[in-house]
């Protein structure tokens, strides 16, 4: 036990009904932490800007524990996975945990949940503060008990002693409570006496959503609540000329009719009046319209033309050595791509009394997106609260901020009065932030076995990554408010190491020669764009994994075996490896307009890390790709708990099969035409197929997070399998039924 | 809005009887009069399934009919599958063991749709349950856990 943790009663209050300790060691620099584990570097962060033990976890005397955490459930099981840890290294069962998440109130500010980054910085700042908290407990109990501290063991907050002396933690937090900082100078149990983390503990939330409990935020019913609709306007930059809200305002159940700017929005008692009154609004306004979108079918050439900030991500090129014996060239396309979250965004907002604004939001990012919204109300900081409740699964940023905003403005018109709105199908579908459409060309210089000598590797993009921070103009209804919060900002620099945006994934993992990796980044957004699941890498990745295909072909090598050749790293080669044995590879036959793909990438270069051997079956006729079998491995780090993660890699690569084979946002001139399901069609129950996943686990190393692990392996493998089923090369996403026919047709 | 009416129906084996607009939707009611927890908003035109109830056994897109499709009939949400001491039931029960979801916001409409069809067929193949589900959309690629949910219930039911 480390001596600068000795503490005495003295200090304790005794007021608040759980442990407080009055002591305190500042947290200081991060020299003071001097964790031996890398997995606990990244929680510096969150422990600085949160340093006190009792803003994370509060043991109650009677026998529960609060867990706050700023980090909120996106349906990946992340909550579960934080109660894992949280109880892990208290030593409680996890059922005693009471979890508060994404409160800008009363939970500590991780600022996002994104990039799949939420659990290795989340984590070590809750093994830290976990492990602070038992070590606190502990030393109370040694002096309750009268013993020494080492010899005390702990199972499920019983404290027992050498010679079977016994407390409890919740015995020794009676009438106490726990407020001091994290020192860091604890020591945090190590991974051979884990008993919770890297078991696979089913998620808390799943039996409540099940058994149809209260789950999502469309499942509240506050006293009182009212529904909230917007208009929005025909086209991006419309501006509302004249409405006559008259008609409106005489429906039934209409409250008020709200008209600031071109923000056109209506408040009723029930849904249906809501709806049917945002409808008579629509008909009754009169907008100035422009036509200035590039069509979807035209999207190539634009991103080609465009003026663009060209940066190197990469500069490697060969010294010396032989001229390639032959260079070859591929250009490849992905269009915008929707979140299209399942349920559409929806929020609840009430005004208070005291001018407080609250919404039950399920935003990603609760405190930046607060802030946002106080800028959009002109209020103090203090006078917005958002409070996360889980919604649809969002896969980036969709539009959960919008509706926290939009239904921040109705509620204002109202006060006193919850409002509920949640968007129409074509709303969602016409507005989310996208992810943006890419150009990718590639070009290789081979030497006379067909091996890379030298390979550049070009991206053309719009921006990728327009979260509210704390911007208001990023909320969409605060750009339509007289005045209009105008300034999107949107960055002059397409991001640099190690995250990047547009070229994430650009720089392949690869050992060649000769590396350059070259950013066109259009600062630019003709559809309105944010960060859509994996930003750059899924098209950074099919395109690379494509071409490596296409080289290996041309080299006459086995695609998996050209992979290895040009790979050092070994878990990647593990995972390749792993992937290749598990799906047959060496012993497939295909045949028959079957054909087998294989795709590898590690997410960012440094997080987890997947390979994809799939099979396909092409139907020459009509052009139909089936996807048949899937064989998934994934090195993740450390695993804490299989089935979450098993569930999120399967689910990624699901919706990466659709990006692939059905998905791009239409639209003319002037307005976005894939206003619903039957207009943007994703992947259904038939077309879903059979997946094995393979983990491997890496006990002690850190967990690297995996919530988008698998992302352009899946539209490359499917490529290649298409080559491999029936020769022809796919390069254009998707890869739709008339598009396979036409270049089947040649 | 039209004229308010009361509406009777049984929902989950309880009588209600509700004073709403006649020509108000089914799921709106259900969700906001009623306070049915189960089925959910998604697209308001039949193409997602995520409202999915059954009325008298059959599946029914509830954004898409008026509240007096229900009228006098039998309208089952997830919480009509539940055993009588409130605990999961069955085909529930089948969904938490393969932890059959991940945002779950298609789940109620999943279930609704599978209990239907295991009504009708105890012992589906894979091939039925895939087909029966083929309308329900899951945006986060749980398909398969679902469809082994499916089976598993059936096994046990
Ligand atoms: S909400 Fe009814 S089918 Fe989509
Ligand atoms: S679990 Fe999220 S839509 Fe199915």
């Amino acid at each position: 036990m480390n001596k600068t943790l000795s503490m005495s009663r003295r200090g304790f209050l005794t007021k608040t009904g759980y442990l407080t300790i009055a002591f305190s060691v500042p947290l200081g620099m991060s020299t003071e932490l001097a964790y031996a584990e890398d997995a606990l570097a990244d929680a510096h962060g969150d422990l600085r800007s949160n340093p006190m033990l009792d803003a994370w976890i509060r043991v109650n005397a009677d026998g529960t524990v609060n867990l706050m955490i700023g980090k909120v459930e996106l349906g990946q099981g992340i909550v579960t996975a934080f109660a894992q840890v949280a109880a892990e290294h208290l030593d409680v069962n996890i059922e005693r945990l009471d979890i508060l998440s994404g409160d800008t109130f009363h939970a500590p500010d991780q600022g996002t949940t994104a990039g799949s980054n939420s659990m290795p910085a989340a984590y070590g700042a809750l093994r830290v503060v976990a492990s602070e908290v038992r070590a606190a407990l502990l030393e109370l109990a040694a002096e309750e008990l009268g013993v020494s501290f080492d010899d005390l063991t702990v199972e499920d907050g019983t404290i027992t002693g050498p010679n079977g002396e016994q407390t409890t933690y919740w015995d020794l937090v009676d009438g106490e409570t726990l407020h001091r900082q994290a020192t860091g100078h604890v020591p945090i149990k190590s991974h051979e006496a884990f008993r919770l983390i890297g078991q696979p503990v089913p998620r808390l939330d799943i039996p409540g959503m099940m058994n149809g409990e209260t789950t999502f935020l469309h499942d509240l019913r506050p006293e009182g609540m009212l529904f909230g609709q917007v208009v929005r306007p025909p086209t991006y930059k419309a501006r509302l000329l004249d409405v006559d809200t008259a008609a409106a305002e005489a429906m039934p159940g209409v409250m008020e009719v709200i008209r600031n700017g071109s923000f056109l929005g209506v408040v009723a008692e029930r849904q249906d009046q809501a709806l049917n009154a945002a409808n008579a609004l629509r008909q009754a306004a009169d907008w100035e319209v422009e036509s200035d979108l590039p069509r979807n079918e035209n999207m190539k050439e634009w991103l080609l033309s465009q003026e663009a900030i060209v940066s190197k991500k990469k500069d490697e090129p060969r010294a010396n050595g032989p001229e390639p014996t032959k260079v070859i060239e591929a250009e490849y396309y992905r269009p915008y791509h929707m979140h299209g979250s399942l349920g559409t965004s929806a929020a609840i907002a009430t005004l208070d009394n005291e001018g407080v604004t609250t919404v039950q939001t399920h935003s990603q990012s609760v405190y930046p997106t607060a802030r946002a919204i106080a800028g959009m109300l002109g209020v103090e900081d203090d006078k917005v609260h958002l409070q996360h409740v889980q919604g649809s699964g969002c896969y980036g940023h969709n539009m959960a901020d919008d509706a926290a905003a939009d239904a921040a403005l109705l509620a204002q018109a109202v006060p006193g009065r919850p409002v509920f709105m949640q968007y129409t199908r074509e709303d969602e579908h016409r507005w989310e932030p996208y992810g943006s459409a890419m150009v990718i060309k590639t070009r290789a210089g081979v030497d006379e076995d067909g091996n890379v000598l030298d390979w550049d590797f070009d991206v053309w993009s719009t921006p990728h990554g327009l979260r509210p921070g704390g911007n208001p103009a990023r909320l969409l209804p605060a750009q339509y408010l007289d005045p209009p919060f105008d300034e999107i900002g949107i960055p002059q620099s397409s991001g640099g190491p190690p995250n990047y945006n547009t070229a994430r994934n650009a720089i392949a993992d690869y050992a060649f020669p000769g590396h350059v990796v070259t950013d066109h980044y259009i600062p630019k957004a003709p559809l309105r764009v944010s960060s859509t699941r994996g930003l750059g890498a899924y098209a950074n990745i099919f395109a690379a994994e494509s071409f490596m295909d296409e080289l290996a072909l041309d080299a006459g090598v086995d695609p998996v075996e050209y992979r290895l050749h040009h790979m050092e790293d070994q878990r990647a080669r593990d995972c390749i490896n792993a992937a290749a044995e598990t799906f047959g590879w060496d012993s497939y036959e295909g045949g028959n307009n079957r054909g087998r793909g294989f795709a590898y990438a590690r997410y960012k270069n440094y997080a987890a890390m997947s390979a994809v051997a799939l099979e396909v079956e092409v139907n020459p006729r009509n052009g139909r790709i089936r996807v048949i079998r899937v064989v998934t491995a994934s090195d993740a780090g450390e695993i804490v708990n299989p089935d979450g993660l098993k569930n999120q890699i399967e689910g990624g690569l699901i919706q990466m099969l659709s990006w692939t084979l059905k998905e791009e946002v239409r639209f003319d001139d002037t307005r976005v035409l894939s206003d619903d399901w039957a207009s943007y069609p994703i992947l259904t129950f038939n077309e879903v197929p059979q997946v094995e996943n393979v983990l491997i686990n890496r006990p002690g190393e850190p967990y690297l997070g995996a919530g988008e692990t698998l992302v352009g392996q899946a539209g490359a493998a499917v490529a290649n399998a298409v080559y491999d089923a029936v020769g022809v090369r796919m390069r254009d996403l998707p890869f739709t039924p008339s598009r396979v026919q036409d270049a089947i047709r040649g | 809005m039209g004229e308010k009416s009361v509406v009777a129906f049984r929902l989950n084996g309880e009588d209600v009887d509700l004073d709403v607009p006649s020509d108000s939707t089914l799921l709106y009611v259900l969700a906001y009069d009623a306070n049915a927890l189960g089925p959910k908003y998604g697209c308001g035109k039949s193409q997602c399934g995520s409202c999915t109830v059954l009325i008298d056994g059959d599946p029914v897109r509830s954004c898409d009919v008026r509240v007096s499709a229900a009228s006098g009939r039998h309208v089952t949400t997830l919480a009509g599958l539940r055993e009588t001491d409130g605990t999961p039931g069955p085909l529930q029960r089948a969904m938490i063991a393969e932890q059959a979801a991940q945002c779950g916001f298609c789940t109620s409409g999943a279930i609704m749709q599978a209990q239907a069809l295991l009504d009708r067929n105890p012992n589906p193949t894979e091939s039925e349950v895939r087909s029966a589900l083929n309308e329900i959309l899951c945006r986060c690629g749980t398909q398969n856990r679902i469809v082994r949910a499916v089976l598993r219930a059936a096994e046990e039911m």
